[in-house]
């Protein structure tokens, strides 16, 4: 059976794909979905009073503190979350299995500064470094990518860096060297193979890691800044009226969790495809 | 045994050595001059170059480490040039209100999840099982800030059974405790799971089933407290995914710990402070991964010694 049928068996795991399928068309297509403009501060968008008016005909998820409409804004959004998702964490996926491939290929003195610095970058709460860095630049959107690819990489590298490791002891590899195979050959022939299973299961499950940062950085005000909307900054622009507009919260909210339930499920399942250790788990 | 627990300390020991140096690096790094802000805007080029000179911040970059370093060890985490106060005195007093709420989680998220987990096994592949994974995905991708503030819209305004936010009584702690055990109940749920699962297909469940006991006596007297084991050690991990936590759920609800005060720097870049706070969060990181070392050898003596 292959890979794509397996996932289409399970209910969630298909409810996730379609899902993400979803997300990742609104925001392609923004320009042309978008009921209004993201950034258009509508004259009839506030109550008399200048309070957000709640979902209605007009403005379907109601708008915001400054007037505007609130799905135009989530469209708009989608682009955002999805960019610093597929780039930061490609990234941090490229640097953490550039490290765990060098450091579990040549062990010895490089592999092992390379790792405990590694194990180094692991005792630092997440936010709390991606705060320190982001503090030091200017925020932007590049910026945060950068930021989040700089603190998520750990993880990846950690467990390349096993697979790799453990693959280098196995017996067909070790068979390879006794041949007379090149490090350059066994390297890219025999264990890169290997480990392209690993580096999908992560770079799913760290799309979801990213857009939560993401969006907690934007919620912390240090993410991606106001008038380029983001989930993260909407809720952070928004929240003082939580109480009176909980819409303003709440849409904004639903569609973080979506995305990022819709990445772990995804990748999740394909762990449990691809790796043939866990059947039977379900 | 000794030698593996020597090993381990050691080397968390290197590794905050290491946390230090960083934060010192990232400290150094940082574009704010603290001898300008200390001074303040109308201060001459001399006062600026005295206090300049006080700080040692002209001295050579190794020095002002190991001036750093020296402090640390004698429990001195620096200053913070906006408020003008001690960083060790102003994180001291916030500790406490920090812990109490990291201890209420912790309760929350194990109550949470291991329920969740031991019934989702029990039920294995029902519709019980398949909701109970639904809502632990759901707990593993959902923000914090979403979780605290539709806590506090649903519980605390429409409802009115808990305050809005603050801090002093037992009501007080748990909305906050929730939304910070939230996230962690999905994994344990999860975690709890598989761990039942395996627990329930070996040898001594079958023969315990075979000698005629209940489901129920089966359940909780012989595969609950096997499958708890692997799954307590985590709670040293928990340490590390609080430290991130509490930034976000003391900001939502107001509570007076180390999180808000790093929430309240960040607003006015006072970088001191974001710096102490994440080297204290570094060490309670460290420490709690030799704790769960530890714990998960002495609980679970299969354990190799690596």
């Amino acid at each position: 059976m292959t890979v794509l049928s397996q996932l289409a068996q399970r209910r969630l795991t298909l409810f996730s794909v379609i899902l993400i399928t979803l997300i990742m068309s609104a925001a392609l297509l923004a320009p042309v979905i978008a009921p209004h403009e993201p950034d258009m501060q509508f004259f009839d968008g506030l109550t008399i009073e200048g309070a957000p008016l709640p979902p209605n005909e007009r403005f379907w998820l109601g708008t915001d503190l400054l007037g505007r409409d609130l799905l135009s804004r989530l469209i708009y959004g989608a682009r955002t979350s999805l960019i610093i998702g597929i780039v930061a964490n490609g990234a941090a996926v490229l640097i953490g299995a550039i490290v765990g491939i060098t450091a579990g290929f040549l062990r010895g003195v490089a592999g092992a500064v390379l790792m405990r610095f590694t194990d180094l970058m692991m005792a630092f709460p997440a936010l709390l470094l991606a705060i320190v860095l982001a503090a030091l630049f200017k925020p932007s959107l590049w910026i945060v990518a950068l930021v989040i690819a700089m603190v998520n990489w750990v993880q990846v590298a950690r467990v390349i860096y096993a697979e790799t490791v453990s693959l280098s002891e196995r017996d067909f590899i070790v068979a390879e060297q006794s041949l007379g195979a090149s490090p350059l050959r066994i390297l890219l022939k025999h264990i890169a193979p290997h480990l392209v299973s690993t580096i999908v299961v992560w770079a799913t499950l760290g799309i979801a890691t990213t857009v939560l940062l993401e969006a907690t950085l934007s919620f912390l005000g240090i993410g991606v800044q106001p008038p380029t909307p983001s989930w993260g900054n909407i809720i952070f622009e928004n929240q003082t009226y939580f109480a009176t507009a909980p819409w303003l919260v709440f849409f904004p909210g639903l569609a973080i969790v979506m995305l990022a339930l819709g990445f772990n499920v995804v990748g999740d399942a394909l762990r449990d495809v691809l790796d043939p250790t866990l059947k039977g788990r379900h | 045994m000794a030698a593996y627990l020597t090993r381990r300390i050691m080397q968390a020991a290197l590794i905050l050595l290491g946390v230090s140096f960083i934060t010192f690096v990232l400290l150094y790094l940082v574009p704010a001059d603290p001898a300008r802000q200390i001074a303040g805007r109308s201060a001459t080029a001399e006062t600026v170059a005295n206090i300049r000179e006080q700080l040692g911040l002209n001295r050579p970059f190794y020095e002002q480490y190991w001036m750093y370093l020296t402090a640390l060890l004698q429990g001195d985490l620096g200053r913070s040039y906006v408020q003008k106060t001690g960083i060790g005195e102003l994180i001291g007093a916030r500790l406490p209100a920090s812990l109490l709420l990291m201890a209420a989680a912790i309760a929350a998220e194990l109550a949470m999840g291991l329920t969740m987990g031991v019934v989702a096994a029990v039920r294995r592949r029902s519709a019980v099982d398949q909701s109970l994974m639904v809502v632990s995905f759901v707990g593993v991708s959902a923000p914090q800030f979403v979780v605290g503030i539709l806590l506090l819209y649903v519980f605390a305004v429409q409802l009115g059974w808990f305050p809005i936010g603050g801090y002093g009584t037992a009501a007080h702690v748990v909305l906050p405790a929730l939304t910070l055990g939230f996230l962690g109940a999905g994994w344990y749920a999860r975690m709890m799971r598989s761990s039942m699962l395996d627990v329930l297909n070996q040898d001594f469940v079958r023969t315990a089933r075979a000698k005629g006991l209940g489901k129920a006596r089966v359940i909780f007297r012989h595969a609950v407290p096997n499958a708890v084991l692997p799954i307590i050690a985590m709670i040293g991990i928990d340490i590390g995914i609080f430290m991130s936590g509490i930034v976000v759920v003391e900001s939502v609800f107001g509570w007076p710990g180390i999180g808000q005060l790093a929430w309240q720097a960040i607003q006015r870049v006072d970088i001191p402070i974001i710096m102490g706070v994440t080297l204290v969060a570094a060490t309670a990181i460290v420490l709690g991964n030799l704790l769960a070392d530890i714990v998960s050898f002495f609980v679970d003596p299969r354990i190799k010694l690596r």
